[in-house]
């Protein structure tokens, strides 16, 4: 689904990633962990073809990203659900509106009960005409899990979903996850937050991938 | 660019208009900057019409019409006026000449020299209206007969007056047109500065987009049926507040005849709707290529 073969990346004359190889196979759940700095949100963002690798090669959905075009890569966007640190909503149009975008922009039409269904599943139900600056930020890191998922994307990449939210909170977060990942929904989630990982690791197998001087390795092991 | 583009702006698409905040400067920016600019091509426009019109009446007139001209010693004065209209009388493609009066002659020379002119005591050539027929007349053989027959004659046929009034107002139509084509050139700047501003303010709506996984072609939609919208309505305003100043502009006997014809006349009043139309598919392919660009500048 996303292979990444000995990729690496630099910027400004510095390699942030080097000699990365990793492999996304349908329906897993991988945590990404490593300290702030290391390259988390940049290898999410190769993941989703924000960023292209400056050595080595990246498949999504068996395309090499370095032959696709702007439509191609959105087109593929649209087979992802991307969970950003920082929430990015149009603050200017009511939740339902962001949440039913990524249908929007596909030409397809949000059934009005589905997306009922979405802000129930998140806990947002009395939130549907609220504007994104009027959430907490665990209402909007919920509301942007429920963007991400509304078109049933194959992989949920997910950057620091729970950064600024409280325990419980996070946990609720967790919970949705891993339904997702039991519909055989593709997970990856950048995370520092060792705690969270522990608690996932009890409800589902997921893999622990860390980044240590621009490494990726596999760290399951002392979690 | 495929003609879907065009539908599309027409057509609309209720969610994609959402997608861009409404409010900013660039809105009314653009606005204006259509109504301004088509309230100036609305007087371009005028002016090209109305020099185009006095082109073809000075044409018009001056083509039609010759003067003969006689100097001659006052005894041989009457003598030669009749040699010369006997010649016009039988020379083909006249159809008609007269020499004018001195009333007239005084009439003529009124504006220059007063009411108290003594023509009778001044050396004034007598002159005669020539009046051509639709075929024309022979102008070098006319004036080798009025040679022979009166040598005091000389025929003006009006080419010297002529060609400089076409040129000129060939110079001012030319100057018309240039002028709207700046106008549209300067609106086409404009509202591209607009639309580059609209999209650095809203970059993040950009990325948003851009990661629900947006195509290119449906970002530009939003921005571009905006501000070829807006384009239209500013236009709109612009060029009926430019017909209602060439409707106010002071009439010929007003003004002394100086600006004889100009404004709109019959089916003319027409052609300034025209220009909303252009100003929007200006506003169209300018916002389409700033959005485009911009684009790949951001993402």
């Amino acid at each position: 689904m996303i292979a990444f073969e000995n990729v690496a990346y630099s910027y400004g004359g510095g390699e942030l990633l080097s000699e990365v190889s990793l492999r996304l196979a349908p329906g897993s759940f991988h945590f990404l962990t490593g300290p702030s700095g290391a390259g988390k949100s940049t290898l999410l963002k190769l993941c989703y073809a924000e960023l292209l690798p400056t050595a080595g090669h990246i498949t999504l959905f068996d395309r090499d990203v370095h032959g696709l075009d702007r439509d191609e890569v959105a087109m593929l966007r649209r087979r992802m659900g991307v969970v950003h640190q920082d929430c990015q909503f149009l603050d200017h149009l009511p939740l339902t509106t962001n949440l039913t975008l990524p249908a929007a922009v596909s030409g397809r039409q949000a059934e009005a009960a589905d997306l009922k269904d979405l802000l129930g599943w998140v806990g947002l139900s009395r939130l549907g005409d609220a504007l994104p600056p009027q959430l907490s930020g665990g209402e909007r890191q919920r509301a942007a899990l429920a963007r991400a998922v509304i078109m049933s994307p194959d992989v949920v990449l997910a950057d620091e979903p729970t950064g600024n939210l409280d325990w419980d909170m996070s946990l609720r977060l967790l919970t949705l996850l891993v339904e997702l990942n039991k519909m055989g929904k593709t997970i990856l989630v950048a995370t520092h937050d060792l705690n969270l990982i522990r608690a996932a690791k009890q409800q589902v197998p997921a893999r622990v991938l860390r980044i240590s001087k621009r490494r990726l390795q596999l760290a399951g092991a002392d979690l | 660019m495929k003609f879907s583009a065009i539908t599309d702006i027409l057509r609309g698409d209720k969610q994609a208009d959402r997608v861009v905040p409404p409010s900013g400067h660039t809105a009314w920016l653009t606005s204006f900057t259509a109504a301004a600019m088509t309230f100036l091509a609305v007087f371009a426009l005028a002016l090209s019409l109305a020099t185009g019109r006095l082109a073809d009446r000075w044409g018009d007139a001056l083509a039609h019409s010759a003067t003969v001209r006689i100097s001659a010693p006052t005894g041989q004065l009457d003598a030669q006026t009749r040699a010369v209209l006997d010649v016009l009388a039988t020379t083909p493609g006249i159809a008609r000449a007269r020499a004018m009066e001195d009333a007239e002659q005084r009439a003529l020379l009124e504006p220059w020299f007063g009411p108290d002119l003594p023509l009778d005591a001044l050396p004034i050539p007598r002159l005669i209206e020539v009046t051509e027929s639709r075929e024309g007349y022979d102008s070098e053989g006319l004036r080798q007969r009025l040679a022979a027959e009166a040598p005091g004659a000389v025929l003006d046929d009006h080419t010297r007056w002529r060609r400089p009034l076409a040129v000129a107002a060939g110079r001012l139509r030319l100057l018309g047109v240039t002028s709207i084509l700046l106008i549209g050139g300067a609106m086409a700047a404009m509202i591209t500065l607009a639309a580059n501003a609209s999209l650095a303010a809203n970059s993040q709506v950009i990325r948003v987009l851009r990661l629900v996984g947006a195509r290119d072609a449906y970002i530009v939609r939003a921005f571009v049926r905006r501000f070829t919208l807006r384009a239209l309505a500013g236009s709109v305003v612009g060029a009926v507040l430019g017909m209602i100043g060439v409707a106010f502009l002071p009439a010929a006997d007003m003004a002394g005849g100086f600006l004889t014809g100009l404004g709109f006349q019959g089916s003319g009043w027409l052609w300034p709707f025209l220009l909303p139309p252009l100003a929007a598919m200006v506003a169209f392919f300018a916002t389409r290529f700033a959005a485009f660009r911009k684009l790949k500048e951001l993402t």
